[in-house]
């Protein structure tokens, strides 16, 4: 397990407490989903069905990779890499 | 009359050009995009930029006595300071420039833009080799419908029609209210209450009346989207709601348009390009990004969150950027690739995006 970086976008910072950049300790997507859900619940309901699957109108990015192309939950994240996490957003 | 030190002779139009009729070099010294309206007749053409690597050729022997020719005299003078600095003994600059010496009625060659094109609007687009004459055309013969002529909609349908794009369709059905302004820049204050495809309309012929500009007072559905995109060469999707973002996405998959995707919140935009028809490499459509939308309690609108102004109005022109290079072909488009801009952060951030090969909506078969 090594630290990662995890960019919110604006539509989530208010469910992180207004952090932009967490720092977590995980080796795979899943992983970094575990450590937020512990300090940012309600930020991981937003991410994550209640089964546990990342939610239609999420994607998840490990460095400018989409996991859904890649093992999803289930993808490696390499130490230091940036995990940048994208809601669909409607605004015009 | 003697020079004034750091100066260079002048001459009157009229003496240069007996001159010139006598072996005197003529150059016109302007930039290659102010030569569409002619020149002077006899000149030679050696725009300052690439002056000295270019002077020698037209002469050799710097006794020869060179006339300088600018538009109005002064990039003129400073060119022939230059030029007596490179050992040039006999450097005149034309007083007034071509300004005076088409006022004097002295011989001009014909304007060589081409006829059909309004040669002076566009003639930074003509002088760059990207786009050129055949370029311009395609901008002018260029259909492209922006849907929303809202946040993102107004700095991409100025811009676009300020390039020439010749026909441009504004759809929406909404009215504009005050609370717009301060994003919606097509819209004026005296504006409010009105059709935005009225005012938005009225700006564009303003800032362009040679482009045609069509208003669809409609609000897309799957029902009617692709009835009203059909025919189009490129759909800028700026709307403000998930249900138009998904029926704009089927039409223009189903058309086979590219669809210049744009959204924002808060600080914050997206951009990318989506275009499964695109010739020689299909590239991924809206849902192949986001398979569903998110339902309301999850998707806070801008009306509720805010947005500040700039970032619509970057993300609109990137959107614009987009369709130009669509329609001229030039470029790598933002196919199969998202930009997500940051105005607090001041950073860009690229991310791939690849086709879903269950995608309901672009998924062959």
């Amino acid at each position: 397990m090594s630290e990662i970086v995890v960019r919110l976008p604006a539509a989530l910072l208010a469910f992180a407490g207004g952090e932009h950049e967490l720092r977590a300790a995980a080796g795979t997507v899943a992983e970094v989903m575990r450590e937020l859900a512990g300090r940012h619940p309600q930020l991981v309901q937003r991410l994550l069905t209640p089964e546990g699957e990342l939610r239609p109108f999420v994607n998840v990015f490990v460095g400018r990779a989409n996991i859904r192309g890649l093992q999803g939950l289930a993808t490696p994240v390499p130490p230091g890499a940036v995990v940048s996490i994208l809601p669909a957003v409607a605004g015009g | 009359m003697s020079p004034a030190p750091g100066a260079a002779r002048e001459v009157t139009p009229g003496e240069a050009l007996g001159l010139a009729r006598g072996g005197a070099v003529l150059v016109d010294v302007r930039d290659p995009s102010e030569l569409f309206s002619g020149t002077a007749e006899g000149a030679v053409h050696v725009p300052r930029c690439n002056l000295e690597a270019r002077i020698a050729d037209v002469a050799p022997d710097r006794t020869l006595t060179l006339l300088l020719l600018c538009a109005s005299g002064q990039r003129s003078m400073a060119t022939a300071v230059q030029l007596a600095a490179l050992g040039y003994s006999d450097v005149r600059s034309i007083a007034g420039g071509l300004q005076r010496w088409r006022r004097e009625g002295l011989p001009m060659t014909a304007p060589r833009g081409p006829d059909d094109l309004d040669w002076e609007r566009y003639s930074r687009q003509l002088a760059l080799p990207e786009v050129g004459v055949a370029g311009q055309r395609m901008l002018r013969d260029g259909r492209v419908l922006l849907v929303g002529a809202g946040g993102l909609g107004s700095p991409a349908a100025l811009y676009l029609a300020a390039a020439g794009v010749g026909h441009l369709t504004l759809v929406d059905d909404d009215r504009v209210e005050r609370s717009n302004l301060q994003r919606q820049v097509l819209h004026g204050d005296a504006d409010a209450g009105g059709l935005k495809v009225h005012s938005g309309g009225a700006a564009l012929r303003r800032l362009n009346p040679g482009i045609e500009v069509a208003g669809v007072e409609v609000r897309l559905d799957a029902a009617n989207a692709r009835e009203v995109l059909a025919g189009q060469h490129v759909v800028i999707d700026g709307s403000d709601n998930f249900a138009t973002r998904y029926a704009v996405n089927e039409a223009c998959v189903a058309l086979g348009i590219p669809c210049v995707h744009g959204s924002v919140f808060r600080f914050e935009g997206q951009v990318s390009v989506f275009w499964p028809a695109r010739p020689g490499g299909a590239g991924p459509c809206y849902r192949c990004l986001y398979p569903e939308p998110p339902p309301p309690e999850l998707a806070p609108s801008c009306a509720e969150a805010g947005v500040l102004g700039v970032v619509p109005g970057v993300i609109g022109l990137l959107q614009a950027s987009e369709a130009l290079k669509l329609l001229l072909g030039i470029g790598e488009t933002l196919v199969g690739r998202l930009l997500q801009f940051d105005a607090l952060c001041g950073r860009f951030e690229e991310f791939d995006v690849q086709r879903d090969p269950r995608c309901r909506t672009c998924a062959p078969g």
